[in-house]
């Protein structure tokens, strides 16, 4: 970080900036100019949208309107609920006609909540307040952009406002992330041509809110256009530099262009921010200065529409509109076609259902075709050639990660570090075997995804098993504790009355009568205690796993307590 | 299972990796070719048809599909690299042993391609240089020092006819790793051994040359990336440290380090054999680590062992040792402090 500060205090120049290059990496096909020509084309309006409830990665929002409720564009439909999580609006005017699950573009293939909409055609708006951002308090200018439903475009929609945040003033370099590594993708090459003056004014808000010094806007330099637009429209500002990096993919993850821009490496397990650095989608910035500048919500994207269709090219669409429409607008899918793919090919995943709508994270709707995408051929035995680990940008060993995930021997995939693997599918591409390496680091991941969150249930049961062993036997003694007093106090009280009837024979009759009830309710306590004892528990004609559930349970007890015998005894 | 990406690098797959191999050995056959007769040739193919053979019956009797496994090109990689290993004008029989233990026993045996662990071709010939040490050593004398080499159906008759109307003896002479190793022995001075024709200008007339072709057909194959420096490098290297070293303490015991560089295997191992990838450790790090061993275990095995040539043994020791390396020597993870040691669950 020091360097970086003498760097610019030096007035560093383009000519002077040090070149970092991650290890690996591949130049597939950008196939960029099929839409990179088309200037961005705004969708008409539609009759119908369905807005998922669940457009960014945390909580979904929480519903604020029902079926019959008349909306208006821009009228917030979806609340944020808990931290991690931005508003839902709605993108024109109409008539909610359902709450309901509906397809929506994910890689489960679930259905998940949807707002439909109805246009009633007006598409009236609410009122847009912009935001005096200069002025505002950092926190409630956080929580306006929330609620104007911001999430980072570049795909992993992240809520934006949680990113905004300062932190307590650790970043330094704010990076624009305008690579658009992935083959056939151009949505952020066109929006940073036709649309660089708007972007630096979200970039200005950016970096007023996270007090960064400096701007480094990273793009790959197969989009001269691009670069030359955001160039002349940074111009004269000091702290704003426009860096052409190479096209080698996948510069454009986040932690590969931290590293290419300032050459600081994301620590594992952490997070960009915690070497400075705090990286947006430079559609996030668009988006951003309507946000502040026009007090608009996320109501829109540019989606690239490309691959086996009649007019390839970018399509600004409300979010919400369905993919068929998407795809009519792009001229529709060309005779041949063999399904869809949602984002890039080397990220993105299949879509089955036209149905399903464009939301904040779609960037790509690419229409296949065999001969653009040709079948995977079937996979031979890996042959350690190591060109997975020369392509790996993280400098893992894929082919031994596969070795062992093959083998459901998680634990040694975790410990060649399976999860420092971006699945950004840069081994899968080279290997000559053709092993689907990802499909494999993908199911390691999830299945020790699962182990952990089992191990975590079963934690839980244990201590809550243990807790009420540990609370029947406190209130066994505490009984006994209180038994052997009543006893006690009765004796006492016996010996007084036995004192006192000496004196006075007359009052001895109560004492005893009392004494007796005491006796009787301890034996009444005895009985109930051996009747819990006996009690049959729920174990008879039981499913042989249970069985064997409780059998595990019990040796592991008598374990437990064999263990704390030795321990007592040492 | 059918998740991104949905792109394939083109014109990438296990059999052209092989094909290119086989290519890279082009020019040292034909060498091979001008100093010691086409005799190869028959060897080679006699090789590939016993290969493919193995391969078929054991990939029919483990159920395995024929197609993808018989054009993978693993299987014609190993019987070149044994038929190049292997003395040109031995009996049918023992190509037949040295390929259904390489084809056999080292792959099949283990799993089938990419599951040995030892190169198969080398299993080959260590299996056949313990059992018949004497016709592993019968060689054709190179063009130059012999008068005449044999033609392609002498070559096909001393094959299949064996000691029938040709004697190979005509043909054989001993190596210069042979002679070297008797005549070191007998305690003559190096510079006298040295000095006989047989022993060309580095490692052997003819070898020499053919060594050179080795060199630059595996120049080739680290160009295309099939192969990376690392194992070639390390091994002559270690080769050429060792050899240097014992030739420097004693010149008149130990030959100097460019007659072991161009003589026996080197040049074949350097490139084609201690490359395999599926036997080789498979890190930078371990990749120098286990070529440079086996360089140094080679001039060690020539100079203090009991055979002339200690390629094979070299090479079979280190792919023992190759999971061990492997997990010591794992590279740096990115954002990681330390690269070593992994694998502990």
């Amino acid at each position: 970080m020091t360097v970086q500060k003498s760097r610019l205090e030096a007035g560093a120049t383009r000519a002077t900036r040090k070149r970092h290059t991650f290890n690996g990496g591949i130049h597939p096909d950008g196939h960029k100019d099929v839409s990179n020509a088309a200037p961005i084309v705004t969708l008409p309006l539609l009759s119908r949208y369905v807005v998922p409830l669940r457009q960014h990665i945390g909580t979904a929002t929480r519903v604020l309107v029902q079926a019959g409720d008349t909306v208006l564009r821009g009228q917030m439909i979806g609340a944020a609920e808990g931290y991690v999580s931005t508003a839902v609006h709605a993108p024109t005017s109409g008539r909610v006609v359902a709450v309901e699950p509906h397809e929506v573009p994910h890689p489960s293939g679930l259905a998940d909540l949807c707002v439909v909409i109805e246009s009633d055609g007006l598409d009236q708006a609410v009122e847009f307040q912009p935001l005096d951002w200069r002025n505002l308090d950092p926190s409630a200018l956080r929580n306006r952009i929330r609620d104007l439903g911001l999430a980072g475009l570049g795909g992993a929609v992240f809520p934006s406002f949680i990113k905004l945040n300062p932190e307590g003033g650790g970043i330094d370099t704010l990076i624009l992330n305008g690579a658009e590594c992935e083959p056939w993708i151009t949505c952020d090459d066109r929006l940073m041509r036709e649309r660089a003056a708007e972007i630096l004014q979200g970039v200005a808000v950016m970096r007023h809110m996270l007090g960064a010094r400096e701007v480094l806007i990273g793009i790959e330099d197969d989009k001269p256009e691009a670069i030359a637009a955001m160039r002349t429209a940074a111009g004269a500002d000091t702290g704003v530099e426009v860096v052409a990096v190479p096209t080698l993919y996948p510069s454009g993850g986040g932690k590969q262009l931290t590293y290419l821009l300032t050459g600081r490496e994301t620590p594992t397990g952490g997070r960009s921010t915690d070497v400075g650095v705090q990286v947006f989608n430079i559609g996030t910035a668009h988006a951003l200065y309507r946000a502040v500048a026009l007090g608009e919500p996320m109501l829109s994207r540019v989606v690239t529409v490309t691959g086996h269709v009649a007019t390839p090219g970018n399509y600004e669409a409300r979010l919400g509109t369905p993919v068929a429409d998407l795809l009519q607008a792009a001229g529709g899918a060309l005779p041949g076609s063999t399904g869809k793919l949602v984002g890039g090919p080397m990220m993105g995943f299949e879509l089955e259902d036209n149905a399903a709508p464009l939301t904040k994270a779609v960037n790509c709707i690419i229409v296949k075709h065999p001969d653009l995408f040709p079948a995977r051929p079937a996979a031979l035995p890996c042959i350690r050639c190591g060109a997975c680990a020369r392509a790996c940008p993280a400098d893992l060993q894929p082919f031994e990660m596969y070795w062992f995930a093959r083998a459901k021997d998680f634990g040694k995939a975790q410990s060649y570090d399976l999860f420092d693997c971006i699945e950004c599918g840069c081994c899968s591409f080279v290997c000559p075997s053709h092993i689907p390496l990802v499909d494999y680091f993908r199911f390691a991941k999830s299945e020790i995804w699962e182990r952990e969150r089992h191990k975590h249930d079963a934690d839980q049961a244990r201590t809550r098993h243990e807790f009420k062993e540990f609370r029947l036997e406190r209130e066994k003694l505490e009984k006994a504790e209180k038994l052997a007093a009543k006893v006690a106090e009765n004796k006492a009280r016996d010996a007084a009355a036995a004192a006192t009837a000496a004196a006075n024979p007359d009052a001895a009759a109560d004492p005893e009568a009392e004494r007796k009830k005491a006796i009787l309710q301890a034996a009444l306590d005895r009985a109930k205690k051996a009747k819990e004892a006996v009690t049959p528990q729920n174990t008879e004609s039981l499913p042989p796993a249970v069985e064997k559930q409780i059998a595990e349970i019990e040796a592991r007890r008598a374990q437990a307590d064999t263990a704390v015998e030795k321990e007592a005894g040492q | 299972m059918n998740g991104s990406p949905y792109l394939l690098r083109g014109n990438n797959s296990v059999t052209l990796v092989m094909l290119k191999v086989l290519a890279a050995l082009i020019p040292g056959i034909i060498a091979h070719v001008w100093f010691f007769g086409p005799g190869i040739v028959v060897s080679l193919l006699l090789c590939t048809a016993f290969a493919i053979g193995f391969e078929t019956l054991f990939l029919l009797m483990r159920g395995m599909p024929l197609k993808p496994f018989l054009t993978d090109g693993s299987v014609v990689v190993t019987a070149c690299l044994l038929a190049l290993a292997m003395p040109t004008l031995a009996p049918w029989w023992l190509y037949l042993t040295g390929i259904f233990f390489a084809v056999v026993v080292a792959k099949h045996f283990y799993g089938g391609l990419g599951q040995n662990l030892f190169n198969p071709a080398m299993v080959g010939y260590a299996a056949l240089i313990v059992s018949f040490p004497v016709y592993m050593t019968q060689w054709v004398a190179p063009l130059g020092i012999a008068q005449v080499t044999p033609d392609l159906w002498e070559a096909f008759d001393l094959v299949f006819a064996g000691a029938g109307a040709i004697s190979p003896d005509a043909y054989t002479s001993a190596t210069p790793l042979d002679v070297w190793k008797t005549q070191a022995r007998q305690g003559i001075d190096a510079a006298n051994i040295l000095a006989q024709p047989i022993f060309g200008w580095a490692g052997g007339h003819g070898r020499e040359i053919v060594a050179l072709m080795y060199l630059a057909g595996g120049l080739l194959l680290v160009a295309n990336r099939v192969a990376t420096w690392h194992v070639p490098v390390a091994f002559l290297l270690a080769m050429a440290l060792t050899a240097g070293s014992l030739h420097l303490l004693d010149p008149a015991h130990h030959a100097p380090p460019l007659f072991h560089l161009f003589s026996g295997g080197a040049m074949l191992c350097a490139f084609f054999i201690a490359t395999d990838p599926v036997t080789a450790a498979s890190t930078p790090l371990g990749k120098l680590i286990y070529a440079g061993l086996a360089g140094f275990l080679v001039i060690i095995i020539r100079a203090f062992g009991g055979y002339p040539d200690g390629i094979a043994f070299a090479v079979l020791l280190m792919n023992v040792a190759v999971p061990f390396i492997d997990a010591y020597t794992q590279p740096r993870v990115f954002g990681h402090k330390h690269g070593g040691k992994r694998g502990q669950a």
